[in-house]
C-alpha cells in the first residue's frame, strides 16, 4: 500500500487517449489494500481498460457490496459515481441503477465472498436477469478484512494460513454464470495483465450480462503453500484457452496469424472481438461445450482462463422489459403522470 | 314479527374459497351503493386458494359508518363445512338464508333465528347442464333471492349486468337469467320483504368504491415511480399488480409500445429493496411493496439508504405476524420495526393513511417526501385498508402540480461553480445535494458509503465528522415533520380533558364510536395522526389533555410507545386501548373499552392520577 498521495501533475508525454485523457484521468483514491494485493492489478487493469477503449469516466457507474474487493471502487475512475452498497447485495442495487438509466456503463466488483457466499443469490438473479453490466469478481479464496476464514470458492482441500483444510466444495462462478445465462464469460489472473485488460474490455463493450472470475491472490491470508489461490499455483496450473484483442472498428488489423489460429467475433456494435486460439478445438461461441470443458479440466486439476463463453448478439433486461429507450430517470411529469381527466375516468368506474 | 330496520344491518356470506362467490357478492356489495346507501364490506379469507372457508361481510349504515360493527343479522350460508358457526354467529332474531336442496334436521338449527330455504342447487341443475356454470350462477341466484328479500332495485343490478359483461351479452344473458329465477322464486314462495329492508337514499355522494392496494398502486403512477421491484406476500400483491395493471393502461408509448416503467419480480425482498434503491440513487422514482415479513428482510438495506441519503418508498400492507402467522389477518403491528428499521441510530418517515383516498395521496406524495427529504418513506396500509373495498372521497389531481425532485444540483450548476458537498448543509434544514451519476464530466462524481465520510463524501473513520453528519441527519428528521402530512383534530362537543389519539384503517370506526360515546355522555377530543415524525400538534394535544386514550390494532401499544420515546410523554397519561385478534377494530370494541376505562378513571378526581 502505498501512504503518499500521488502528485496530480504528470509527465506532459504521457500517451492520450481520443478523449484527451491519460491514463492518470482514470485513476482514484490512493489504495488501502495491502502491498502485492491481486485486487490492485485489477484496479489496474479497469484503468487500462477504460483509458483503452477511451469511456468517458463520468458515463461510468461503480457498484460494489462489502469486502476488500468492493473497497476498490474508490481507487479507481475518481470522476465516476460510486456506491459500495450492503454485503452480497452489490447485483440488485446494479440491477435498480441500470434500471433507472440505460445510457450509463454498469461496473460490478465483488469479491467471492460477496458474490459466492452472502450474495450468492443475487449473483445468480442479476445473471439470469440478463442485466447489462461488467460483473468483476476478485476472486481470492478467503475473507480478507475479516482475517482468513475459508470462502466459498476455496477449493476442497485447499489449506489455510493457519493450516486447517477446506472440506466444502467449491463454487465456480464462471460455471454458474454459463449455466445462468450471461453472455460473456471469462476467467482470468489478476497476475496476467495482457490477458486481463482485453478480457476486461471485451466485457464492458458486451451488451449484456458480462461476467469475469478474477482470480487475485490474497497476499496477507492465501498466498501460502497449499493454497489454491496463491500466485504460485495459479500460475503453475493456469490453462489459457484463447488470448483476446478487442478491435474497435476503425483499427486495422496489423498482425499476421496463420489460418485457423484466430476466431473473430463481431459484437452489436461493432466491435470485433478476436481471440487467438490456444486450444485449437475450444469453441467460445458454444455454451454447452464451454460448461462441458470447464468441468472436465477442473477434474484435471487446471484453472482454465480465457474468454470461455461469448454469445456476440445478446439482448439484455431492458429488451425482455421493452422500457423507453429514454432512461427512466429523464422522464417528466408529462409522461409519466396521467392527469386529472385520467383519474376522473377512473373514478367514474368505481362508483 | 320484529320490527323493520332501514337501512342498517349486516349481511355476512360464508361461502368457499374458489367457488366464484367474490363477483356475486360484489354485485350485491354494489347495488346497495348504487341506491345511494353506504356500505362497508369486508374480505374475510384464509391462506388458500381454493376448498377453505371464506366470508364476504356487508354492513348497510344508512348513516355512513364504514367501520366494521360485528354482529350478523342476515347470514348467507353457503359453506355445509362452516355451518355451525356460520349458525352460532347470527344475532338473536336474525336471519339464515341457505340451500335447502338437501334436507338439514332440525337440531342444526336455532330456535331464537329465522331460517329461510331456498333450493338453489336442484332451481339451478333445473336451468343448466355445464357444472362451473351450475356453481356460478348459483352465486348470482342468490343475489337474486337476496333483492326480493331486501328491497334492492332489479333495474340496478341489470344495470351492473350491463356494465360488467359489456358487449358480450353471452355472458350478461345467463346471469341476467340466473338473476331473476332467484329473484322470481323467492317473490313467489317467500314473504318479501323482511324486516331488513333496503331504502333509497342519497348518502353516497360522488364517493367512490376502492381497495387500498389499488389506491396507493395508483397514488404510486401518479406519483412519478417508474421502478418497482417486489416479491409476492400477501396482502401486498395486489398493489404491485394494480400499478402494473394501471401503467400498462397509462404508461404504454403510444407510438413504439414501449414501457415509462420497469416492474421486476425479485428474488426476494432483499433483492426489491436493493433494486429500489439502486434505481433511486440513479435518479428514478422506485418503490417496493410488502409486508411485515418482507420488512425485516429489508431492514439492512433500509439503514444504508437512511445514512447514504437515498430517496425510497416502502408500502407495507401490515398483517398479523410473524411469517408463519395471520397472513390474511389484518393488523397495526409493524409501526415500530418501520419508524426505527435497521441497525444504528436509524429513524423513518412513516406515513399513516386512513382509507383509499389518502393510500392515493400519501402514496403519491410519498415520492416527493422521498426525493425531497433523501430518505427511505414508509406508507404504512394494513390488510383492512390495503385487501377491502371502501367507500371513500374520488380521487383527486392538480394538473398544474409538478414533481418535488428535492437538492438535485445540475450540469449547469457545477459548471457554473456552485460548491458541492454530498453531505454539505448548505440551506440550514439538515438536506443536502445530490448529484445524479453521469451529470457532469469533471464535477460532482461522489462515492457513496454509509457514514465513514466528510460533508464532502470523502472517506474519514474520524469521530467528529461521524457526530456532524449525525446531528445534521436529526435536523433533516425535524424538518422532515414540517413536511410530512399534519394530524387532523376534531373536537368533543363540549371542553373537555379527555383525547383519544388514533390512525390507520380505526379510522371509521373511531368516529363512530366517538359519536356512540358522546350520546353516552363521554366527550373526547381526538387527534388521528397521518405521520411520523410527529407533528408538534401532536405534543401539544396531549400537553392539552389530562388523559389521552391511544388507540391501535397490535398488542404492545406500538404507537403508544413511539409517542412516549420520541414527545418523552409521562406514560401514564397515554392509555391504550388495543385490539389485536387479526379482524378489524370495530365500534363496538372501542366504545366498551373506553367506556369501561373512563368510569374507572371517574372514580379518582381528574389530574390526581397522574401524580
Amino acid at each position: 500500500m502505498s501512504f503518499l498521495p500521488k502528485p496530480k501533475l504528470h509527465h506532459p508525454k504521457l500517451p492520450v487517449n481520443e478523449l484527451g485523457f491519460t491514463r492518470r484521468d482514470y485513476e482514484g483514491a490512493i489504495s488501502t489494500l495491502c502491498a502485492g494485493c491481486g485486487h490492485d492489478s485489477i484496479s489496474a487493469a479497469i484503468i487500462q481498460a477504460c483509458w483503452e477503449l477511451s469511456i468517458e469516466p463520468h458515463r461510468v457507474a461503480k457498484m460494489s457490496g462489502i469486502g476488500c474487493s468492493s473497497k476498490t471502487p474508490d481507487y479507481f475512475l475518481g470522476a465516476s459515481h460510486g456506491f459500495n452498497s450492503v454485503h452480497g447485495r452489490m447485483p440488485s442495487v446494479l440491477t435498480g441503477a441500470n434500471l433507472a438509466n440505460r445510457e450509463l456503463l454498469y461496473l460490478g466488483v465483488s469479491g467471492d465472498g460477496d458474490s459466492a457466499s452472502i450474495g450468492f443469490g443475487q449473483f445468480a438473479h442479476s445473471i439470469r436477469r440478463a442485466v447489462n453490466m461488467t460483473y468483476i469478481v476478485e476472486n481470492n479464496g478467503v475473507y480478507g478484512l475479516t482475517k482468513g476464514q475459508f470462502s466459498a470458492t476455496s477449493d476442497k482441500g485447499s489449506k489455510a494460513k493457519k493450516g486447517n483444510v477446506n472440506t466444502d466444495e467449491a463454487i465456480d462462478l464462471a460455471g454458474i454464470a454459463l449455466q445462468l445465462g450471461a453472455t460473456y464469460v471469462a476467467r482470468s489472473f489478476s497476475g496476467d495483465k495482457a490477458q486481463l485488460v482485453p478480457l476486461i474490455k471485451g466485457a464492458l463493450r458486451h451488451p449484456g450480462p458480462a461476467f469475469i472470475d478474477c482470480i487475485s491472490p490474497c497476499v496477507a491470508f492465501n498466498n501460502h503453500e497449499g493454497s489454491t489461490k496463491s500466485y504460485d499455483f495459479v500460475r503453475e496450473h493456469n490453462e489459457a484457452m484463447n488470448q483476446l484483442d478487442v478491435i474497435l472498428g476503425r483499427e486495422t488489423i496489423t498482425a499476421d496469424y496463420a489460418p485457423g489460429e484466430v476466431r473473430e467475433v463481431t459484437q452489436h456494435d461493432g466491435s470485433i472481438l478476436r481471440l487467438r486460439k490456444l486450444h485449437e478445438e475450444y469453441d467460445p461461441t458454444d455454451r454447452v461445450a464451454a460448461m462441458h470443458h470447464l468441468h472436465e479440466r477442473k477434474a484435471a486439476g487446471e484453472i482454465v482462463t480465457g474468454l470461455l463463453f461469448i454469445d456476440p448478439d445478446p439482448q439484455d433486461l431492458h429488451e425482455h422489459l421493452g422500457t423507453v429507450e429514454l432512461p427512466l430517470n429523464r422522464l417528466n411529469d408529462a409522461a409519466l403522470v396521467p392527469g386529472a381527466a385520467a383519474l376522473e375516468k377512473i373514478n367514474a368506474a368505481l362508483r | 314479527m320484529p320490527r323493520n330496520v332501514i337501512n342498517d344491518f349486516v349481511v355476512k356470506f360464508a361461502n368457499v374459497n374458489g367457488s366464484g362467490s367474490a363477483s356475486a357478492n360484489q354485485l350485491f356489495a354494489k347495488s346497495i351503493l348504487r341506491m345511494g346507501i353506504p356500505i362497508a364490506s369486508r374480505n374475510i379469507f384464509p391462506s388458500n386458494i381454493q376448498g377453505l372457508p371464506t366470508w364476504f361481510e356487508v354492513r348497510v349504515s344508512g348513516e355512513g359508518h364504514l367501520g366494521r360493527r360485528g354482529g350478523v343479522d342476515l347470514m348467507v350460508a353457503m359453506n355445509p363445512q362452516t355451518w355451525d358457526r356460520d349458525i352460532a354467529e347470527i344475532d338473536a332474531g336474525g336471519y339464515l338464508l341457505y340451500d335447502s336442496t338437501r334436507p338439514m334436521p332440525a337440531s342444526r338449527f336455532r330456535d331464537d333465528i329465522q331460517v329461510i330455504g331456498i333450493p338453489l342447487t336442484q332451481i339451478c341443475n333445473a336451468s343448466t347442464t355445464d357444472a362451473r356454470q351450475r356453481q356460478l350462477l348459483k352465486n348470482i341466484m342468490y343475489v337474486g333471492a337476496l333483492s326480493a328479500l331486501l328491497g334492492i332495485e332489479p333495474e340496478v343490478i341489470e344495470q351492473l349486468l350491463a356494465e360488467q359483461y359489456k358487449g358480450k351479452e353471452k355472458l350478461a344473458k345467463p346471469n341476467r337469467d340466473a338473476f331473476h329465477r332467484g329473484r322470481d322464486w323467492a317473490l313467489k314462495n317467500l314473504q318479501c320483504p323482511l324486516s331488513l329492508q333496503l331504502q333509497r337514499a342519497d348518502a353516497v355522494g360522488d364517493r367512490i368504491y376502492v381497495e387500498g392496494n389499488a389506491a396507493a398502486a395508483l397514488g404510486a403512477v401518479y406519483g412519478g415511480a417508474t421502478v418497482c421491484a417486489w416479491y409476492p406476500i400477501t396482502p401486498s400483491t395486489s398493489l404491485a399488480e394494480a400499478f402494473e395493471r394501471h401503467c400498462r393502461r397509462f404508461r404504454t408509448d403510444p407510438d413504439t409500445g414501449k414501457k415509462r416503467y420497469a416492474i421486476v419480480q425479485a428474488e426476494d425482498e432483499l433483492a426489491s429493496i436493493g433494486v429500489v434503491i439502486g434505481a433511486a440513487w440513479n435518479g428514478a422514482r422506485a418503490f417496493t411493496a410488502t409486508s411485515g415479513p418482507g420488512i425485516s428482510l429489508m431492514q439492512e438495506f433500509v439503514g444504508l439508504a437512511y445514512f447514504a441519503e437515498i430517496p425510497a418508498v416502502i408500502f407495507d400492507v401490515q398483517r398479523a405476524g410473524p411469517s408463519t402467522g395471520m397472513p390474511t389477518r389484518t393488523q397495526q403491528s409493524d409501526l415500530l420495526s418501520a419508524a426505527y428499521a435497521s441497525h444504528g441510530d436509524t429513524k423513518h418517515v412513516v406515513l399513516l393513511p386512513e382509507d383509499p383516498r389518502e393510500c392515493f395521496d400519501f402514496g403519491a406524495s410519498s415520492f416527493d417526501l422521498a426525493d425531497r427529504l433523501q430518505t427511505p418513506v414508509f406508507v404504512l396500509l394494513d390488510l383492512d385498508i390495503g385487501m377491502n373495498d371502501w367507500l371513500c372521497e374520488p380521487f383527486a389531481w392538480d394538473d398544474s402540480r409538478r414533481m418535488d425532485r428535492g437538492k438535485v444540483m445540475t450540469a449547469e450548476e457545477l459548471e457554473a461553480g456552485k460548491t458541492f458537498g454530498r453531505y454539505l448543509d448548505m440551506d440550514g434544514d439538515g438536506i443536502p445535494f445530490r448529484t445524479y451519476p453521469g451529470t457532469h464530466p469533471q464535477k460532482g462524481a461522489f462515492f457513496t458509503r454509509g457514514t465513514s465520510r466528510d460533508r464532502f463524501a470523502k472517506y474519514t473513520e474520524v469521530g467528529a465528522a461521524y457526530v456532524d453528519n449525525m446531528q445534521r441527519l436529526l435536523k433533516k428528521f425535524d424538518t422532515a415533520k414540517r413536511l410530512v402530512p399534519h394530524p387532523v383534530e376534531r373536537h368533543a362537543s363540549q371542553p373537555t380533558r379527555t383525547g383519544v389519539i388514533y390512525y390507520g384503517s380505526s379510522s371509521a370506526a373511531m368516529k363512530e364510536a366517538l359519536s356512540a360515546l358522546e350520546a353516552d355522555g363521554i366527550h373526547l377530543d381526538a387527534l388521528r395522526i397521518r405521520a411520523f415524525p410527529f407533528h408538534d400538534d401532536v405534543l401539544d394535544f396531549i400537553a392539552r389533555h389530562d388523559r389521552v386514550f391511544v388507540v391501535e390494532q397490535n398488542r404492545d401499544a406500538q404507537l403508544r410507545s413511539l409517542i412516549m420515546t420520541e414527545g418523552n410523554v409521562d406514560p401514564a397519561r397515554l392509555i391504550p386501548i388495543l385490539h389485536y385478534d387479526g379482524t378489524p377494530i370495530t365500534a363496538r370494541f372501542i366504545r366498551a373499552a373506553i367506556a369501561d376505562r373512563a368510569s374507572a378513571m371517574q372514580v379518582v378526581p381528574i389530574g390526581a392520577a397522574a401524580e
